[in-house]
């Protein structure tokens, strides 16, 4: 078992863990991600590695509860553990001192693009950085961002915090008025997002790395269902990224392979609620 | 029993394998084949000739010594059968169960020369059930410790038995294993209804954690360690790489990325190692429409087919909808079907359609980017190829759709770089395989051996086996100072 050791809730819907998995702390890089699989029962999960200790041999996770396996994911506590953790997994970002570039996140993913802007910002790049979520319940690590970037913008669909934007709106400001200095965005977060922060910066011809998140379940390269579309070419995104250039993915197709087992993971998400629910009324019983 | 004379044996018949009725087995992914009754099993046994010189062990890529388990059970006595089984294969209820017997031992066996071998894999199969019932840890005797180590890299059927054969050499052995569960293709590719992974489960016990092997899983060996760090950080003396040929090839025919359409490793990793049969009661999540086509006629073909079925069936009888069809789909003929004839004919009773020399052209989508159907085209055979096989060859203007909303693509696999791309210098063909002495495992890098699929390509778990126990011989030597 792989020891949780420390847990916090960011938000109503995103936990932080860290995990003691010396091996994975041992050779993880900022932009790498593992895999988590809860009980004997559960799905392979695939996690960006958010941070990691290599002295105390953890590693940080940061995730949304969205279907089942993160629903039960976030009822795990300190003292429990994860049957499972492999990695680390994917290439690490490619990182140097580029001059200007630009973080971009949404929701979760702001706990991913973290360890990148602060490579980044060793490696001496001037890091402005652009974070974004629904609300600002969801906001989190406002302060971490703040630390190594020397621009922060902070937007809200609603408003509630920052402006009230998405994160492509400063994108698309930031681009009509320096996009010569930039010299590249790195953008992670929904698909969606991410699509459209690629086609903001597509005009100016600024090179975009966006990690993705697909549908995954070795992470080796040994199923194939993370394949994507990237210029012409099929990619995997467990071996061949998680980085690629956002102005040559097949976002569509991405996002259409995301979807295909929505019906499924609702079903699943229903079965476990009935579960928790007849367990509950057993215990008051 | 009074003494059989040898005509008597060559006159006797082949005790049939009993099998679960196809109509039953189209809805449940429980074993088909049910084992030997007592009494078959020694009627069977009763069968075998005990030739001098006997052809049927030439046959077997782990020299099994078959005339003597074979005596062992004719005289009833099968922990001497257990005993000489375990001498040359740690893993019988396994290869009795997956070994494509009619093409090694049996092909070669004098009975066979009126069509009726002695069915030695039924037989082994028997021997291994009778251990994973009845038996925990088996004594064995273990050459003294030599203070090596040895790194596995691949929990096999390759690695499983070089490691077993290291551990009993005295070797300190180590296997690092990516997936969370032990077994390769074992786990993840064969179905439970032609493997139930409780033998695979039990066998690996025995063949492994008896020996006091350290199993690493999650361990992914190219990503957290490479196998320089082996060697030179973690104090390995030697590294037998049984990665396997983990890596799907696809189709490169437009909608190849359509959903719907998935690969055999994703299909059957999703139901196999992930026990997506079980779903939601198991988490991971598998699904097949209604029309399923599978590109490709190998065993993994048959065992995605018949997968397919299985789900399609189950589905039906619990919520309605119609019964699922399901097709396979090869560019060349019944003759040359590359899957065991056991498979084969199983998929045909379950109802599994076959469209032979028919070659998938395109798969076309919805607007939800889903599968819509699939073209294809009509083949003809044409002269052999390099690999002896007739060429199919496209017939012109007979190109037709086939109203299907799931392809599996199962046209073989190839090794997965990962676990050595770091290894600077190792030898590789053109195929991406890793080059191996065919005898000794050896590599063209010191002190690195290589076997089973990372070598050959996709073949059998058996010819993997084989391979990690020539090159366990050869590793033993190099350890106790033989020159590389």
């Amino acid at each position: 078992m792989y020891p949780i050791v420390h847990k916090q809730i960011l938000s109503p819907t995103s936990k932080l863990m860290i995990v003691k998995a010396p091996e994975v702390a041992r050779k993880a890089s900022p932009g790498q991600f593992l895999i988590v699989r809860v009980d004997e029962r559960g799905e392979r999960i695939p996690l960006t590695i958010a941070d990691f200790d290599r002295d105390a041999g953890t590693v940080t996770l940061v995730f949304q509860e969205l279907g089942k396996s993160t629903k039960l994911m976030g009822t795990l506590e300190v003292g429990g553990g994860f049957r499972d953790v492999a990695g680390p997994l994917g290439h690490p970002s490619v990182i140097d001192n580029y001059g200007t570039v630009v973080c971009v996140a949404g929701g979760v993913a702001i706990a991913a693009i973290y360890p990148i802007a602060r490579a980044l910002k060793q490696a001496g790049c001037e890091v402005i950085s652009i974070i974004g979520a629904r609300n600002r319940e969801l906001l989190f690590w406002i302060d971490r961002m703040e630390a190594v970037s020397d621009e922060l913008t902070v937007v809200t669909d609603d408003g509630s915090y920052g402006d009230k934007a998405l994160v492509t709106e400063p994108l698309k400001d930031l681009m009509a008025s320096r996009a010569a200095e930039i010299a590249r965005v790195y953008a992670v977060g929904p698909a969606p997002m991410m699509k459209f922060c690629s086609l903001t910066t597509l005009p100016y011809g600024v090179p975009t790395i966006v990690s993705l998140n697909t549908i995954m379940i070795d992470g080796t390269g040994m199923c194939g269902g993370c394949r994507v579309e990237v210029g012409d070419e099929v990619r995997f995104v467990c071996v061949d990224g998680p980085s690629f250039d956002g102005h040559l993915v097949d976002w569509d197709m991405l996002i259409a392979r995301q979807d295909y087992y929505r019906d499924e993971e609702q079903q699943s998400v229903a079965h476990w609620e009935e579960a928790c629910r007849l367990s509950a009324a057993l215990g008051e019983v | 029993m009074p003494e059989l004379t040898i005509k008597e044996r060559l006159q006797s018949s082949r005790q049939k394998m009993p099998t679960l009725d196809p109509e039953v087995r189209r809805a449940t992914f429980d074993e088909v084949a049910l084992g030997y009754t007592h009494e078959a099993m020694i009627l069977e046994a009763e069968r075998c000739i005990q030739c001098k010189d006997p052809a049927c062990v030439k046959g077997c890529p782990v020299r099994v010594k078959i005339p003597e388990f074979i005596k062992a059970l004719r005289e009833d006595d099968i922990t001497r059968a257990v005993e000489e089984m375990k001498e040359r294969n740690p893993m019988p209820a396994i290869c009795g169960r997956v070994c494509p017997q009619e093409t090694q031992c049996e092909a070669l066996c004098v009975l066979g020369k009126q069509g009726k071998p002695v069915a030695i894999g039924r037989l082994e199969r028997y021997v291994g059930d009778y251990e994973v019932h009845h038996r925990a840890c088996p004594p064995t005797i273990r050459s003294a410790a030599t203070g090596k180590r040895v790194a596995i890299i691949g929990a096999g059927p390759a690695g499983l038995t070089c490691a077993s054969d290291l551990a009993i050499r005295g070797h300190d052995v180590t296997v690092f294993e990516a997936l969370h569960d032990p077994g390769g293709v074992l786990v993840y590719g064969i179905p439970e209804f032609r493997l139930p992974k409780f033998v695979v489960q039990a066998e690996i016990e025995r063949a492994v954690d008896c020996l006091g092997i350290d199993m690493r899983l999650n361990t992914i060996i190219g990503r957290t360690y490479t196998i320089e760090e082996l060697l030179q950080e973690e104090g390995y003396d030697a590294v037998f790489l049984g990665s396997g040929a983990g890596l799907p090839i696809l189709l490169r025919i437009p909608g190849m990325n359509l959903n719907g359409v998935m690969s055999a490793n994703e299909f059957l990793t999703r139901v196999n190692l992930m026990k997506g049969y079980a779903f939601p009661e198991y988490d991971t999540p598998v699904k097949v429409g209604h029309k399923i086509a599978v590109i490709g006629a190998g065993n993994v073909a048959m065992d995605a087919a018949r997968s397919a079925l299985r789900l399609g069936t189950l589905r039906a009888q619990a919520v309605g909808g119609a019964l699922p069809e399901v097709h396979i789909v090869y560019r060349r003929s019944e003759a040359e079907v590359p899957a065991r004839r056991e498979e084969f004919e199983h998929a045909r009773e379950e109802g599994i359609i076959f469209d032979f020399l028919v070659n998938p052209v395109r798969i076309h989508g919805d607007e939800q980017r889903a599968v819509s159907g699939m073209q294809v085209q009509r083949m003809a055979l044409g002269e052999p190829d390099a690999s002896g096989r007739r060429r199919p060859m496209p017939i012109p203007d007979s190109e037709f759709d086939m109203d299907v909303d799931t392809v599996i693509v199962a046209l073989g696999t190839s090794p997965n770089p990962v676990p050595f791309n770091h290894a600077a210098g190792l030898e590789r063909s053109k195929w991406g395989t890793v080059v191996a002495d065919e005898v000794t495992g050896k590599t063209n890098v010191r002190p690195i051996w290589a076997g089973g699929d990372v070598v050959t390509g996709a073949a059998t778990v058996v010819s993997a086996m084989g391979a990690g126990q020539r090159a366990a011989i050869s590793i033993d030597d190099y350890l106790r100072g033989a020159e590389w």
